[in-house]
């Protein structure tokens, strides 16, 4: 198990690796960074003296390897577009995202899985079909659009919930429904099929005959086992949300993280980007990893294979 | 199914109009302002940003003041200046001002900025902005003399705008770092909270000058914060959590005017577009190269008809490369009415009957550079259209790669010719009309201190452009401004907003 894990962890370490190699030189290839920091009004001569000033000059190789070098001691180096270190930014922005994350899929596993179940318990009926018009809606509607609604209900109209910013809880609530919901038809569904299957084999049917009680059986039985894809799902989820947030960041102009990388790539700040897009994969990785533990856990037979 | 979604449409439609009363930032002094962009720095030699400019004018005081409206230069912190040569500039400073720290302002702090800023090793952003300057050296306590490296007529653009006076003990002490986060200036409004691209509040300034041409600051207190989408900056408008923003897309300001709920209102800026077109040959053999096809293009376009259906607002058709307010930019040059007929006959003179295909490049207004397109293809010239990233584009051009390109200049609000045509007609990267009459005519204009002298040589630059068909200049930009019904604010073509001549009604 031991060796498993290490392994695991140097193979990701070699991933992150990857994915920062292959950012640095996609974001530097796109335009050329002193033009793009110089701005519109720059002059050639205002270019050229950034790119040395800047050592854009040196080639793209030792460019890379003096970051690599640098990162791994912690140090990301100074955002050239506020001047400020990177990880200054990432500790102001970072912590707007990773709530936002935990809220969304917080509240897209609260609504989503009780939902599955009740749909597998009757399947096709009213609350079944109810159910599935919940996660089709969800699917279908584009979360900008179910943002600006929200807006317009709650900000404009009953001026009852805050818009932008992120200074108290309740400026996260609607960011939260807009990006949990966007979740939640996919974990829907698979606890719904997970459950129908699961229901439908020998060992409830046994539990069944034991006359336990129909929370015991969905809960405890039942569910444990339905719940393991979901898990290694709703993990896969939080990372896209902590990631993928930019444009609910953008609209609820909540300055997260995600928003910052987005930013960062139009303005060729290649040390943020490169913070961001590294921490992010590492998330990705540690989250992938626990779900891995979660389920052992769940399921015995993961954990002793 | 329908039922339901038209339904909940004139729900929604009902919510709209049963608004609440907005919660106005008047009733506790407190003009909101909202914006796009995260200003990536406050200290305003370390940004390229208009947002920039918008803070460096509440925060800081130049020597001089062009006032908006007649272009004239005002004093501020001088009281009066004068030219002793073509490269020396004097001023005689105000006595008894004071930057907001209490620090006073002298001769020793106009003397350190200049010479701070004139020195490449500090690394100011817009080198553009202070690379004119040789140096500045102290008279009296408060008498200065600027030194230029060659004589620049437009020297007073910076002097009333870009260069900021900063406090020598204070910048001394932080230094570029210091003034990022805790900004002091001499402005109308001091900044009492900063929280870099984010947020900022500003405080009126009890200490600031009498008789100042920006004039006293009535609003105690401005906050402004960064809102990338602009729908949300909407609904906070209309929610009355804002009490202004700009650059609302023409469709929407004519919504939100209607809707009565808030002003809107719209006023040209110095930004110009301009198609232009490789006359040298210099990105490979074109058809370009030939004035006629050139001519035909500028005659193929209905300009008129894309600033009525699209650009809108204040906009209006530009027949020569430059903003018409500019010093020495005219407007009697040769002009090129929509004539479909005659830029076809023009073609077929050319020897292209059936016209050709070439590359269009575009970085913004995507809608504009495929009306134009259409207008193209009408009259048979086949345009391979690509929509690139702004640098990307710049990158392109300067590559030579790009034979037409639909491009934009804001002439970073400089009312100077030398911001504009000199910028791209003097055989630098950009120029690709390659033209060595014109460029001597515009050098002459550039160095020459004489008014007149300056107007003759930009106007005979001015018309061998349009002759030749260079350029194709399309028309003036446009801002739409949108504002509480509480406030008084008024927008000005430089596209500044200056938020110190705001007031509550």
């Amino acid at each position: 198990m031991l060796v498993y894990t290490l392994k695991r962890l140097f193979l990701a370490f070699l991933v992150a690796l990857t994915v920062s190699a292959i950012t640095f030189s996609l974001t530097y290839l796109a335009s050329d960074p002193a033009t793009a920091m110089a701005g519109e009004t720059a002059s050639d001569a205002d270019i050229e003296y950034i790119r040395t000033l800047y050592g854009f000059d040196r080639p793209i190789t030792v460019q890379y390897l003096e970051w690599a070098g640098r990162a791994i001691q912690g140090d990301f180096g100074e955002s050239f577009y506020f001047k400020l270190p990177v990880s200054t930014l990432l500790f102001e922005r970072l912590p707007v995202s990773m709530i936002l994350g935990v809220c969304a899929i917080s509240f897209a596993i609260i609504l989503s899985i009780p939902l599955g179940v009740l749909a597998a318990i009757r399947p096709n009926s009213f609350l079944d079909r109810m159910a599935l018009g919940i996660s089709v809606v969800g699917q279908a509607m584009p979360s900008f659009w179910l943002a600006l609604l929200l807006i317009l209900i709650f900000g404009v109209n009953l001026n009852l919930l805050p818009i932008t910013g992120s200074e108290t809880w309740k400026h996260f609530i609607l960011p939260t429904i807009v990006l949990g919901y966007y979740a939640t038809p996919a974990i829907m569904r698979l606890t719904r099929t997970g459950m129908l299957e699961v229901l439908g084999s020998d060992y409830i049917r046994t539990a069944r005959a034991k006359g336990l009680s129909l929370p015991v059986i969905l809960f405890k039985h039942a569910l444990r086992n339905a719940v393991i894809p979901v898990v290694s799902l709703a993990a896969v989820q939080f990372g896209f949300m902590l990631g993928g947030s930019i444009v609910i960041e953008s609209i609820f102009a909540l300055h997260g993280a995600g928003y910052l990388a987005w930013e960062s790539i139009g303005r060729n700040d290649l040390p943020v980007v490169q913070a961001v897009v590294l921490v992010f994969s590492l998330f990705y990785i540690v989250l992938t990893f626990l779900s891995d533990l979660l389920n052992a856990w769940l399921d015995p037979r993961i954990r002793v294979g | 199914m329908k039922r339901f979604v038209a339904a909940s449409a004139l729900s929604l439609v009902a919510l709209a109009s049963a608004t609440p009363a907005a919660l106005a930032g008047k009733a506790d002094d407190t003009l909101n302002i909202v914006w796009e962009r995260e200003l990536e720095n406050v200290d305003s030699y370390f940004n390229t940003a208009r947002e920039g400019i918008i803070v460096s004018r509440m925060t800081w005081d130049a020597l001089l003041y062009r006032d908006p409206a007649t272009m004239e230069y005002k004093p501020l912190i001088a009281k009066s200046y004068k030219w002793v040569d073509d490269t020396t500039l004097e001023f005689e400073l105000n006595e008894g001002l004071t930057f907001h720290n209490g620090e006073e302002l002298d001769a020793d702090d106009v003397v350190f900025t200049y010479n701070w800023v004139a020195d490449p090793a500090n690394g100011v952003k817009t080198q553009r902005n202070v690379s004119w300057i040789k140096g500045a050296k102290k008279l009296g306590k408060y008498k200065v003399q600027v030194m230029l490296k060659a004589a620049f007529p437009a020297a007073l653009e910076f002097v009333s705008g870009a260069v900021s006076i900063y406090p020598k003990d204070y910048y001394e002490k932080v230094g570029p770092d210091g003034m990022a986060l805790k900004p002091v200036g001499s402005g109308p409004y001091k900044v009492t909270e900063l929280e870099p691209g984010r947020k900022i509040v500003w405080e009126k300034f009890d200490g600031y000058m009498q008789g100042s041409p920006k004039g006293t600051p009535t609003i105690g207190k401005i906050v402004q914060r960064t809102i990338p989408e602009r729908n949300t900056q909407i609904a906070e408008l209309l929610s009355g959590r804002a009490d202004w923003m700009w650059r609302v897309p023409a469709d929407q300001a004519d919504r939100l005017s209607s809707s009565g709920r808030v002003q809107i209102v719209n006023e040209q800026t110095f930004r110009i577009g301009y198609i232009t077109m490789d006359a040298s040959g210099t990105t490979g053999d074109t058809p370009l190269k030939d004035v006629r096809v050139r001519q035909a293009i500028s005659h193929a376009i209905d300009r008129e008809g894309i600033v009525k259906a699209l650009v809108r607002g204040k906009s209006a058709v530009v027949d020569s490369a430059c903003f018409p307010s500019q010093v020495g930019c005219t407007t009697e040059v040769q002009k090129y009415a929509y004539d479909p007929a005659k830029a076809k006959a023009l073609l077929a003179e050319a020897g292209y009957p059936d016209g050709f295909s070439i590359d269009f490049y575009a970085y913004r207004n995507r809608d504009y550079a495929e009306a134009m397109a259409g207008f193209l293809g009408q009259v048979g010239i086949k345009t391979n259209f690509n929509f690139l990233k702004y640098a990307a584009l710049r990158d392109k051009i300067r590559a030579k790669e790009v034979p037409m390109a639909f491009m934009t200049w804001g002439s970073y609000s400089i009312n100077d010719v030398s911001a504009i045509t000199s910028n791209f007609f003097t055989h630098g990267k950009d120029d690709l009309a390659l033209d060595a009459e014109v460029k001597e005519y515009l050098v002459k204009g550039d160095t020459t201190v004489d008014l007149a002298v300056r107007k003759e040589a930009y106007g005979k630059a001015l018309n061998l452009i349009s002759e030749k068909a260079y350029w194709l200049p399309l028309w003036s930009y446009n801002t739409n401004y949108a504002f509480s019904n509480d406030v008084n604010f008024t927008p000005t073509s430089d596209e500044i907003p200056r938020f110190f001549t705001a007031s509550w009604k």
